[in-house]
């Protein structure tokens, strides 16, 4: 059995664990809950972005812009948003896992497929097996709308170009505290929604400038707003996941507390048996 | 004739107006322009201006980044990057954006790829220096 030093020594060392992951736990909520604020403030925004988006398109014939149009898809970019820290359990595991097999899938549908990470844990788990197009790490600690307006405009630049075919984007969407989903969402080509309201009489609008023009300034910023949304979720749901790590590694912790106090205080109890035999056999020979 | 309008300015972080006003004048991208209840379905996009609103009988001035605006039904919606009211701006800090633009852009020529970037900056510093300076007059 170990010695009452060494379990001793174990306990404390176990309790400053615990004291570590509380108030890790702790400060997570208290982010958690900015970041579910920030995300519901963006909503607004993006709700009537995509509806002056729908009744642009709507009014619009064939394909007025090339953000619309539709190539051969050859090349591929996966655009994978993860945390900049760790310790949020399987947050950004289960995500790079999820990329290793949509890559894994489509390999035989794409002559080419690229990746862009946001934020640095997915970088650095998927740049031993990949190569990176392009990083940005440590933009999540404060997700602005300008990074996303900045990685919106690296993303468009390389549609344009024809760098790249399609724009797939991959995170964790928030759904509770307790889960996350893995979302793929295809950022371009643009797919023009569906009309959810068919008998809705269209409105005849007045456009100035033209609707192309307007569409045009439209279809980038609507870019933006998607990757500013995702972030913000991500964002959010890496403290709810981390949040979640952090209870259950308190609950260990204080598990092992419990079952190190408890050999603890049988060795105690050894020792003083011991103790206790060896002055009684003492006594007994001295009488004797 | 509806007497009022419903105007929402809406940025990516937050909802900055939500009220019901008389009268918008804002600037589009061909020029400025105003609208009054009643006005038919009409959609903008903006530049990087001023948008002025009456309610109740006064004048509120705010700065705008990029945006659009689209009124339909006597509901105006205003999307923007930013709005700032007229008492938010810090004219020290504008005035020295100004300055650090006028500064950049007398550098650069209209190829460099910065220069729209400055130059943009530069609309935006005058802009608020204006507006900032209507809400001191009030």
């Amino acid at each position: 059995m170990a010695s009452l030093k060494s379990i001793k020594k174990r306990i404390v060392s176990v309790k400053n664990t615990r004291q570590i992951t509380k108030a890790m736990k702790m400060v997570s909520a208290a982010k958690l809950r900015r970041a579910q604020e920030n995300v519901v403030a963006a909503r607004p925004y993006a709700g009537k972005l995509a509806e002056v988006l729908q009744s642009l398109a709507g009014s619009v014939e064939g394909d007025l812009h090339p953000l619309l149009e539709k190539r051969e898809a050859k090349k591929l970019l996966l655009v994978v948003v993860t945390s900049d820290r760790g310790l949020c359990g399987g947050f950004n595991g289960n995500l790079c896992k999820a990329a290793e097999r949509y890559i894994k899938e489509k390999k035989g549908e794409f002559e080419q497929i690229s990746l862009m990470t946001v934020g640095r844990k997915g970088y650095e788990a998927l740049k031993n097996r990949h190569t990176i197009a392009k990083s940005f790490p440590n933009v999540l600690a404060k997700p602005s709308y300008q990074t996303a307006a900045m990685l919106a405009h690296e993303v468009i630049d390389g549609y344009l170009s024809e760098e790249y075919d399609q724009v797939i984007l991959l995170f964790n969407a928030f759904r509770t505290v307790m889960s996350q989903d893995i979302t793929f969402q295809q950022l371009l080509p643009v797919e023009p929604e569906e009309k959810t309201l068919a008998d809705e009489t269209p409105v005849e609008y007045i456009y100035e400038p033209s609707v192309g023009e307007l569409l045009a300034e439209i279809l980038p910023k609507n870019i933006e707003v998607q990757i500013f949304k995702a972030m913000l979720e991500s964002v959010a749901a890496e403290h709810g996941a981390r949040m979640t790590a952090m209870d259950s590694a308190s609950k260990n912790a204080n598990e092992m507390i419990g079952k190190l106090t408890l050999q603890y205080n049988r060795a105690r109890q050894a020792a003083i048996t011991t103790e206790l035999m060896e002055i009684i056999s003492g006594a007994e020979s001295i009488k004797g | 004739m509806a007497e009022k309008m419903k105007l929402e300015i809406v940025t990516p972080y937050k909802k900055v107006v939500d009220m019901e006003v008389e009268e918008v004048t804002a600037t589009g991208k061909l020029g400025e322009f105003g609208v009054l209840p009643g006005h038919a379905p009409f959609l903008t996009s903006l530049r990087i201006g001023e948008l002025a609103y009456k309610s109740a009988g006064k004048v509120e001035h705010m700065a705008l980044n990029w945006g659009y605006f689209e009124i339909k039904d006597d509901k105006i919606i205003v999307l923007v990057e930013t709005a700032e009211a007229a008492e938010e701006i810090d004219v020290e800090r504008a005035k020295a954006a100004l300055g650090r633009a006028e500064e950049k852009l007398k550098h650069l020529t209209a190829e460099d790829k910065q220069f729209k970037i400055y130059e943009a900056a530069l609309e935006r510093a005058i802009t608020r220096v204006q507006v900032a300076g209507k809400s001191v007059r009030k």
